[in-house]
């Protein structure tokens, strides 16, 4: 716990950075474009209708829509582009909060009393005496009103770039929303909340000031703005410099994921790296992080690789897919250090009691009992090739079909509203729970070892691969799952980095 | 003398507002140091014609002229710093204070405002403590007074007034109309008014215009227009304010 808390000054700085430089961009496209606009009411339309059609983008879709873009984008150019972290977040948090400074900035210009207008065409100013001396200052309240807006929105929003694996106060949320970690949630939340409402005090201090015209108090609150700026960049001037030495862990959006990328950490710390890590990243945009070299390391599992990567369809026995992913990950630079020993695979699970009662082993068993017992499907899973595949190899016939969250799907089993669910083979649930997995004898669900992956730049470190390799089969899945009950358990709850510790100390070096 | 060109002379201009005619083919000129008022009801054109002289309003053909210079040659900021501009809407810049209203003309060129401000409220008769307030503070009379003042801070020759006194009060109205007549003589002004009340434009005017759909339809100085020599349409707006005044005697005499 306290391990994650310690990142909040860190985190806080880097929200803060994003923040600000997403609003000042933002500013440096809406403030001209509201002059623009201003003038030519085709144009006003044309903007305000295109910000309003972003806006309403949900912002993760946003952010994550940026990363297909930046990679073609920086495939075009010949690389050198980075489609992960600061710019992919940066753009789309831009485009949040034109809306707002471009709406407020123009209403501010076109409802400017025409006789301002008139009286300055008399007095003869040119267009940019006019907008300097008239419609600017008189339209600052305004458009400071949007900026306001903006500001909270974009402070808000900065949370999601998590996604795309740029550090910020998002990194505690979700974190703390995976490993169900309500004071990390909290915190980060809290954090979030509050940075924005002081930055709308300060903003709403500049624009007291401006509409009072009070200068000496719209400065103060622009410096105080600067300072916290300024104090933001601390943290990045005084961290370790990257170099050939550092290595970015990439992990996925849960539990394990969280544990392995710390249990990586630590040997790799041991050896002698600086490490950094970027926490919940999307399934869609971690391999090809990987494969640019955005991130270093990650664990992913053979099946999700088989189908999402390599494009295959067929499903052969866990050792061949194993030998042929290892085949297929070499021939594109990618490094393989080995399979850590366990599968976390979707599996059905059904109460032990049940297992015992009805006598059931495998899949096969389950076909017997199955049109009178409710399944439950985490969200996915019932839209998952897995589930299809599955009925296409036994002829399942529940009596329905009920998806919940993860965490109340194994509370439905429990209660029982549901009889079976879709479990993950991994899941520390399934022990402390006493279920059942029920083999698949037909090999309908393909395997999904957890191999490590390193990037084709740092495959070429051989101390790096080295100090890898020893974690090779050391992970049964029943460790595993133990590892993974530590964090996800109802009751002290400990934080991925105590876990991974524990685990390191249990398989040995 | 006869070198001297006209203030303003207008060569056939002609406007229309979306296929409506606002001024059609009107030729006039305009002598240096006259006081003309131009009369009609809304919608005759008055204003339209008005504007086209500091190119507030640019005409569809014809072209204008100030002092023999063709306006449509000079670009506008530096035609209209040459004429002052006063409106009904008086415009005053409410962020700045009446100080820097009244100067804006010479920040605008880069000038330094010096004591011009002050200069220009004695001569419109405000106080000098009200240099350094916002227009806010002002009544209305003394708001336009302000406008005049700065229509005046680059010493303009030609004045464009555009219904200028027609949102104040009858008795403010009446001061501020004598006062600026005052001002006009004392600086040698060309003064082109734009009013619809007829007996404003009788009492300050030394040539009244009277405009119609477009057209002048009178042209004549105030005694020939009270005794019904500017002929029928000059007759129909005269006869208002004089029944008026005769209705009025008549009251005072009765009682």
């Amino acid at each position: 716990m306290s391990g994650a808390l310690a990142r909040l000054p860190d985190l806080l700085a880097a929200h803060v950075l994003l923040s600000a430089a997403a609003l000042l961009l933002g500013l440096l496209i809406s403030l001209p474009l509201a002059v623009a606009a201003s003038r030519r009411p085709a144009l006003a339309r044309a903007a305000l209708g295109l910000a309003s059609l972003v806006q309403t983008i949900p912002a993760l879709a946003l952010l994550a829509l940026f990363y297909p873009v930046l990679i073609a984008l920086s495939g075009l150019v010949g690389g050198g582009i980075p489609a992960l972290g600061f710019l992919p977040a940066l753009l789309a948090l831009t485009l949040y909060a034109v809306l707002p400074i471009l709406r407020n900035a123009v209403t501010g210009l076109i409802g400017l009393d025409p006789a301002l207008t008139e009286a300055a065409d008399g007095v003869g100013m040119t267009a940019g005496q006019k907008l300097r001396l008239v419609q600017a200052p008189l339209a600052a309240p305004v458009a400071m009103a949007g900026i306001r807006t903006a500001a909270v929105w974009t402070i808000g929003a900065a949370t999601l770039a998590t996604t795309v694996g740029q550090p910020c106060l998002g990194d505690l949320i979700f974190a703390g929303l995976q490993t169900q970690d309500w004071t990390l949630v909290l915190t980060g939340c809290i954090a979030s909340a509050l940075l924005a409402l002081i930055t709308d005090a300060l903003l709403g201090l500049v624009e007291t000031g401006i509409r009072r015209r009070r200068a000496l108090l719209a400065w103060i609150g622009v410096a105080l703005i600067a300072l916290g700026i300024g104090a933001a960049t601390l943290p990045a001037l005084t961290a370790a410099p990257v170099t050939q030495k550092t290595v970015v862990i990439g992990a996925k959006n849960f539990s394990e994921q969280f544990i392995l990328a710390r249990l990586i950490g630590l040997r790799l710390e041991r050896a002698g790296y600086t490490v950094r890590y970027r926490e919940g990243l999307g399934s869609a945009v971690i391999f090809r992080a990987l494969a640019a070299g955005d991130i270093g390391i990650y664990v992913d599992y053979s099946g999700t690789l088989w189908t999402n990567e390599m494009k295959r369809r067929d499903v052969p026995p866990r050792a061949v897919m194993l030998a042929q992913l290892t085949g297929w990950a070499e021939r594109q630079g990618i490094g393989m250090p080995g399979a850590l020993g366990f599968e976390n695979a979707y599996a059905i699970a059904v109460r032990g009691a049940d297992a015992r009662r009805l006598k059931l082993e495998t899949l096969d068993d389950l076909v017997r009992v199955a049109p009178n017992m409710v399944l439950g499907g985490d969200l996915e899973f019932l839209e998952r090739p897995e589930w299809a595949a599955l009925k296409r190899a036994y002829p399942l016939r529940f009596r329905a079909t009920r998806a919940f969250s993860p965490t109340f799907m194994y509370r439905a089993l429990e209660s029982g509203q549901a009889d079976a669910i879709s479990a993950f083979s991994s899941d520390g649930r399934i022990a402390s729970m006493q279920l059942k997995i029920l083999a698949d004898p037909r090999g309908a669900v393909p395997g999904y070892d957890a191999v490590m992956l390193v990037s084709p730049q740092k495959a070429k470190d051989p101390a790096l691969m080295a100090a890898l390799a020893p974690l090779a089969a050391k992970i049964p899945v029943d460790l595993m799952r133990e590892a993974n009950y530590r964090v996800d358990r109802d009751a002290d709850k400990q934080s991925p980095q105590d876990v991974a510790r524990w685990l390191d100390g249990r398989i040995g070096r | 003398m006869e070198a001297a060109p006209p203030a303003i002379r207008f060569e056939a201009v002609t406007k229309a507002y979306g296929g409506i005619p606002a001024v059609e083919a009107v030729t006039l000129s305009i002598a240096p140091g006259s006081f003309v008022a131009l009369v009609g009801t809304s919608g005759s054109g008055k204003s339209t014609l008005l504007k086209m002289v500091n190119r507030l309003v640019e005409p569809d053909a014809g072209a204008v002229f100030v002092e023999g210079e063709a306006v449509h040659a000079i670009a506008p900021p530096l035609l209209r710093r040459r004429i002052g501009y006063v409106f009904q809407g008086i415009g005053l810049f409410p962020h700045m204070t009446v100080a820097e209203n009244i100067a804006i003309g010479l920040r605008l060129e880069g000038r330094a405002a010096g004591d011009r401000a002050v200069e220009l409220l004695d001569l419109v008769d405000l106080p000098r403590d009200y240099a350094g307030r916002l227009p806010d503070a002002l009544s209305g009379g003394q708001r336009q007074r302000v406008g005049v003042a700065r229509a005046l801070a680059l010493e303009p020759r030609l004045m464009l007034m555009d219904e200028p006194f027609g949102a104040l009060d009858p008795v403010t109205r009446d001061q501020l109309g004598n006062a600026y007549r005052a001002l006009h003589e004392r600086l040698g002004l060309t003064t082109v008014m734009v009013t619809h009340d007829m007996a404003e434009a009788l009492l300050l005017a030394d040539r009244v215009l009277v405009m119609q759909a477009g057209r002048i339809v009178a042209d004549a100085g105030p005694h020939d227009l009270l005794t019904g020599k500017a002929g029928t349409a000059a007759d129909a707006l005269v006869a208002v304010p004089r029944d008026q005044a005769e209705r009025l005697r008549l009251l005072a005499e009765g009682a």
